[in-house]
């Protein structure tokens, strides 16, 4: 791999870009096409070329499958979080607007909070899929 | 004031509570922890669905809207008697077989996946309580999904390699059937731009002459039918029920072809409405022909089974088949029939395989030729065996009689004498599989394995007999049963307007 200068100095171009690309598609879901699910998909999408390119070894250091099942988990809990919240507050399953003092600021926050747990789960899940198949991943 | 607040989000805590608990237990990790989770969350959601039936038969349908948005825009939870009587069916069972599965599980999985086992235990059973309360027609679908991924990979933890093809075959029947779901689903949202199962139910009988409606039935029909192991789209279901490890068998054999018969009822008697399932569509005809094939075939089947397991597969193909003749009939007391089934079978085909579960724990084995002389080594296992091969063949006292009973009224009442016959000459072909377990297993000299067994662990016999003594117990109480699923049949008929 350290021979092939081309791939390695584009890829090093390309993943931080990829990364920024999957964090706005993230947090402009709400204004314009995108959301968790892709964002998730882009961002994972980024670590999978790290991963075509460098080896699963090195990606499994930054990026343990162990972690990845967490984070999977935490997303789930984010989403089902916000929505045991508005029923703390007196609201219905995910009524985001008892998020905040008025309506529209706690649908905002309702959905980005939501969207997060989205798009961390995808992007666990992606890599998770990913490992798998290229035949390293947790299996005991 | 706290309780009445409580008691407004039962209907979102049905679902929301074994969601939390799925990812929660992916984050404990220790498996024991997990169990303990598992079976705490399958208390409380018995608790929840116990307290909406009440909740229903006080004061009528709930409507529940999540997010706070208003049906018919936002996603309503919807829980009238058919849906919270079929929730109770699933949380029931599972309160019984998680604990059953602690030791069971604890042999039959490798070390490092038993978490994985409750975790997707809980996905499932989020996925069937999912189709029950929600009353959005894409919600329904969505849960169908949650509930198939996770039954795919269940089967698939099973210790014999040949789990790993039956999950794949599954995989790829069931994948076919959610999208045939989600073909009838988007066919009805074109026609009616709606999504919400009351709304479409109000707009359906305006377009009853679009040929576009009548697709979207037999998608929907074929879709939901794959799921439920409607004969000819049965064929993924022996094997999977066979190789899969045996907790994960009792769960799915109890509660995922219930609720998928849920969904077929609720399509054709709530969303389409009788007249046009039965009177524009001669589903009524097609249910009753192939379940009589079905129900005929599928025991002849189960009679020349050396697997115990594929026996009792065969044999839930043949009882799915009972339910659809209810059904076909489209009258009031033949949807009772079939209602009291689900909930019927349920109780007695959980209790055969958990009884198989024992045996299995004791002898690693389920062939017909190691259970010889099993009676004998494990006389209360084998005993409750028996009392669930009664109940199967519909011997009065149990709950088998209950239903048989009220179906064979049901076609008496038409006049369909030769079909009320079919369903007795049914009964007698179960007669003679479960006799030749028994006749192996009482009468035969034991099998070197069988032998040296000796009775089934206490964590696994008692929940074994809770569910016998309950084929007993609701066998001769049937005001609970019969109640509900009258009234359930009630709303049926009637649609849901």
């Amino acid at each position: 791999m350290l021979h092939h200068t081309v791939l390695r100095v584009v890829s090093k171009l390309l993943i931080p870009v990829i990364m920024l690309f999957a964090l706005y598609v993230q947090f402009h879901g709400d204004y314009s096409p995108g959301g968790g699910f892709q964002a998730g998909v882009i961002f994972a999408a980024a670590i999978i070329l790290y991963a075509l390119l460098f080896g699963l070894d090195n990606t499994l250091d930054v990026l343990p499958s162990g972690v990845l099942q967490g984070t999977a988990a935490l997303g789930v809990l984010l989403y089902a979080g916000v929505g045991i919240t508005t029923v703390l507050m007196g609201g219905n399953f995910l009524d985001y607007n008892r998020l905040a003092a008025d309506g529209p600021t706690g649908q905002h926050l309702g959905i980005f909070l939501v969207e997060l747990g989205v798009g961390i789960t995808v992007s666990s899940v992606m890599l998770l899929l990913y490992y798998a198949f290229a035949g390293r991943g947790s299996r005991p | 004031m706290i309780s009445s607040a409580v008691t407004l989000q039962l209907p979102a805590l049905q679902v929301a509570l074994p969601l939390i608990s799925a990812p929660l237990g992916l984050l404990l990790r220790r498996h024991r922890l997990v169990w303990a989770l598992a079976v705490v969350v399958c208390w409380m959601s018995l608790a929840i669905s116990w307290l909406l039936l009440q909740q229903v038969l006080a004061e009528g349908t709930i409507s529940y809207a999540m997010g706070g948005w208003a049906a018919p825009w936002g996603i309503e939870y919807r829980i009238d008697a058919v849906n919270a009587y079929v929730a109770l069916i699933v949380t029931g069972i599972a309160s019984v077989v998680v604990p059953y599965a602690r030791r069971s599980v604890e042999q039959e999985i490798d070390e490092g996946r038993i978490t994985y086992f409750y975790v997707l235990l809980l996905l499932c059973f989020t996925g069937l309580l999912g189709m029950t309360v929600t009353g959005d027609a894409f919600n329904l679908f969505v849960f169908l999904e949650i509930s198939s991924l996770s039954t795919y990979a269940l089967i698939s933890l099973g210790r014999d390699r040949r789990a790993l093809t039956a999950a794949f075959q599954y995989l790829i029947m069931g994948t076919i059937g959610g999208t045939f779901v989600l073909i009838g689903v988007g066919f009805l949202y074109v026609v009616t731009g709606t999504l919400n199962m009351a709304d479409l139910a109000d707009r359906l009988p305006e377009v009853t002459q679009l040929r576009t409606l009548h697709t979207a039935f037999a998608f929907l029909v074929v879709g939901i039918g794959l799921k439920l192991a409607m004969f000819p789209l049965h064929l993924w279901l022996p094997n999977a029920y066979a190789y899969a490890p045996n907790a994960a068998t009792i769960f799915v054999a109890a509660t995922s072809t219930k609720v998928a018969v849920y969904a077929l009822l609720r399509y054709i008697g709530s969303v389409f409405g009788p007249v046009i399932s039965y009177e524009d569509v001669p589903f009524g005809e097609i249910a009753i022909i192939l379940a009589v094939i079905g129900l005929l075939s599928c025991s002849f089947v189960a009679i020349f089974q050396s697997n115990v397991k594929r026996m009792l597969a065969y044999s839930s193909v043949a009882q799915i088949g009972y339910i659809l003749m209810g059904i076909g009939l489209a009258s009031k007391t033949g949807l009772m029939a079939s209602l009291l089934h689900l909930f019927n079978h349920a109780l007695m085909k959980a209790g055969l395989f958990m009884a198989v579960g024992c045996m299995f724990y004791r002898i690693g084995s389920v062939r017909l030729d190691d259970l010889r002389g099993i009676g004998h080594s494990m006389p209360w296992t084998f005993a409750a065996f028996v009392l669930g091969g009664l109940s199967l063949i519909g011997v009065p006292l149990t709950v088998g009689f209950v239903s048989k009973w009220y179906l064979v009224l049901a076609y008496l009442e038409q006049d369909l004498w030769p079909l009320a016959f079919v369903i007795l000459f049914g009964s007698l072909l179960s007669v003679i599989y479960v006799w030749r377990v028994v006749e192996v297993a009482w009468f035969e000299s034991p099998s070197p394995r069988a032998a040296e067994a000796r009775e089934a662990p206490l964590a696994m016999l008692v929940p074994t007999w809770i569910l016998l003594l309950a084929n007993v117990f609701f066998g001769v109480q049937t005001e609970l049963t019969v109640g509900v699923a009258g009234l359930a049949a009630q709303i049926l008929t009637e649609g849901l307007r």
